[in-house]
């Protein structure tokens, strides 16, 4: 096995704040191989994108990271000064946002914000970056790619304007994307053509990819291994195939029964009652006990550890035994 | 025009919509257009529709953003005034009704509920307040003139807690604001507001488009159970295909302000015949990892401004001829199924 691209070890990330800590992000671990495509998903405040941004260095203070190191290509990077990080982002880690529209400046044109990206990062000279930009542009699939450079982002469409911020990410051949939601603002027919089309790209430029995301669609077409998120911390990690056909975290499987797919025809979606905690009032033992349907004494007073279940590791007390008995 | 199925003749549809049509002017401000030489714009947001909804039952229309789709939501409860076309309610014609007398008592009739919790509930007023106030609006609280000041608030207090817990929330909730509760429960009392006044006919636009997986199921369980218990109809608006599977009897697939393709549901997923409907269909992603072939989805929704000529949808389609081009093509009932294609019709596709 190649050593991994990108180590995250028991990552916790806090918020100080008057009312005290928030602890966000807490003893996060796993790791990205090369040219691997990890799924991260959750809902809302589950701390997906907070992740992704810890990564890339990118924590609004006064968030920080408190505890715990991120590896990238062996080297350390959550402790580098601002300046180092820089040269680290985009060069090695790219990141692809939610809104296109925000991620471009509306004051230059597209080709500008290339070239710039293309020159800050690689040693060409201007004529050689535009070159450069409008392959990148060709690939994903601009038309009149050598007309369009000229444009500004207003004039893109939606899609058209999240195809220029993957050329942009991937301008200086990074190693890693961490991709953040790149799809949720699109609409269905758009995002079917950008999820294959950041696949192939980063197929092709031989990037691994953090993608993040809120759907679990985007996830099994998309990813080759998933983490499951709740409350600040991972519940579940492994195969896409096994964590969707048969999860061991019971949040997972009541996330995944709560989805309507094309092929059920269930009068009633399983539902989870109540609502993921708030950061300030994390429940004691497992996070997800007051909600599990499966929970017993254990989870209320100790919280798991990511435990191997089958071929995924879920952090559930549910799978002690199989410890125990392995042991 | 008969649009149910032949089964259920017999019943008078709840809404019937006809030839329902909306545009709305875009035009540059009057001195620009003098002193530019601009030309006056508009925008047909929604163009020749027509649909009928059977009580009870759950009518979808789907599409993608700038479809139309929730203007047609707004025309139908009286947000907008329609440009051309005409919407009847029980019988009776909308378009008059709101400008007569009668007004309020069809309001009653038909609630709406909104995509964002967030922004569809007043952050200064009570949940109280809140549900309490169509209650007050209508003047539905039990007994009138008579009753002294404080036995109508306690009715209207008893009335509140009460579809609280018809939605599955504590009638105790009623004293706290909306930004005490999650996305979820918010989207819960706005269910409440519009089943406040009883209504017959509910209009959801996107009602869970802002929510998470397993909240939007709690909320779509919700909507279940009450459609059976109070027998209310339903409009659904959503650009979810899974989501309106699960929720909808009746599917419209709208693009650029057009109806393309009206089926019943488990016809229009088990046999998409509109090129439209079968690339959105082909465009979720396919969560149980089947092995489902796809067709690639190509191009992108035009500039409603300057919509292509004859069939909209030509330029992105892959069956498009000559006369796809030129035509537009009309709504006709073909193989049991409401559709506009040539394709369809010439049996190309």
């Amino acid at each position: 096995m190649p050593s991994p691209l990108l180590e995250v070890k028991n990552l916790r990330v806090e918020f100080p704040t008057r009312r005290g800590t928030l602890v966000a992000l807490d003893d996060i671990s796993f790791d990205i191989a090369p040219g691997e495509i990890l799924g991260v998903v959750g809902e809302s405040g589950a701390g997906k994108s907070l992740t992704g941004s810890a990564i890339i260095g990118l924590l609004d203070p006064p968030g920080r990271v408190a505890s715990g190191e991120i590896r990238f290509d062996g080297r350390r990077i959550d402790n580098l000064p601002y300046e180092d990080m820089r040269k680290v982002r985009g060069r090695q880690i790219g990141a692809i946002f939610q809104d296109p529209l925000t991620s471009l400046n509306p004051l230059y044109t597209i080709g500008r914000q290339l070239v710039e990206t293309i020159q800050t990062h690689l040693p060409v000279n201007a004529a050689e970056a535009r070159k450069r930009a409008i392959r990148l542009l060709e690939e994903t699939g601009i038309p009149a790619a050598a007309a369009r450079i000229d444009q500004y982002p207003h004039q893109f469409s939606g899609g058209m304007r999240q195809r220029v911020v993957i050329a942009l990410a991937l301008a200086a051949e990074p190693k890693l994307i961490v991709a953040d939601e790149p799809t949720t603002a699109l609409d269905v027919s758009i995002q079917a053509q950008i999820i294959s089309l950041l696949k192939r790209l980063c197929k092709d430029h031989g990037a691994a990819v953090m993608l993040v995301t809120h759907d679990m669609g985007v996830i099994a077409e998309t990813c080759d291994r998933v983490a499951v998120m709740y409350a600040g911390r991972i519940a579940e990690i492994g195969p896409v195939h096994d964590v969707i056909h048969s999860p061991a975290h019971p949040y997972t499987a009541g996330l995944m029964g709560s989805i309507p797919a094309m092929d059920d025809d269930r009068e009633r979606l399983l539902q989870i009652d109540g609502a993921m905690p708030r950061l300030t009032a994390i429940p004691k033992g497992c996070a997800f006990n007051p909600r599990c349907p499966r929970a017993f004494e254990r989870c209320r007073v100790e919280r798991p550890e990511l435990i191997a279940a089958g071929r995924t590791r879920a952090a559930c007390w549910l799978h002690a035994d199989t410890v125990k008995a392995a042991a | 025009m008969n649009m149910t199925a032949d089964s259920t003749v017999a019943t008078k549809p709840l809404v019937e919509v006809h030839d329902l049509s909306k545009t709305f002017d875009v035009s540059a401000p009057w001195l620009n257009r003098v002193v530019e030489r601009k030309p006056r714009q508009f925008v047909h947001a929604v163009d020749g529709v027509s649909f009928a909804i059977e009580r009870g039952k759950t009518l979808a229309l789907v599409g993608e953003s700038g479809c139309g789709k929730s203007t047609v939501a707004r025309l139908l409860v009286g947000l907008y005034a329609p440009t051309r076309g005409r919407v009847s309610f029980d019988g009776v014609d909308t378009g008059a009704t709101f400008k007569s007398a009668d007004a309020q008592t069809l309001r009653r009739r038909m609630q709406m509920i909104f995509q964002d919790p967030y922004a569809s509930l007043n952050p200064r007023w009570k949940v109280a307040d809140i549900v309490g106030e169509p209650l007050r609006e209508h003047g539905l609280v039990a007994g009138s003139g008579g009753l002294s000041s404080k036995v109508r608030e306690d009715a209207l207090k008893a009335r509140v807690s009460e579809l609280l817990q018809s939605v599955g929330m504590a009638g105790a909730d009623v004293e706290k604001f909306p930004h005490q509760f999650s996305g979820g429960q918010r989207q819960r009392i706005s269910i409440a507001r519009a089943l406040a006044t009883q209504p017959e006919f509910l209009v959801c636009d996107e009602p869970t488009s802002a929510l998470d997986v397993s909240v939007q199921a709690q909320v779509l369980n919700i909507m279940k159970d009450l459609q059976r218990k109070q027998g209310l109809t339903y409009l659904f608006i959503s650009h979810n295909l899974a989501v309106v599977r699960h929720v909808s009897d009746q599917v419209g697939v709208m693009y650029l302000g057009r109806l393309v393709e009206l089926a019943d549901k488990l016809a229009l997923f088990a046999t998409p015949r509109h090129p439209y409907t079968r690339m959105l269909l082909d465009a979720i992603p396919d969560i149980h990892m089947s092995g489902r072939s796809r067709t690639p989805v190509q191009g992108e929704v035009p500039n409603p401004l300057n919509p292509p000529s004859g069939c909209s949808f030509h330029p992105r389609c892959p069956h498009a001829n000559e006369r796809c081009k030129q035509e537009r093509p009309a709504l006709q009932r073909l193989k049991g199924v409401l559709i506009a294609c040539h394709g369809v019709e010439e049996g190309r596709i």
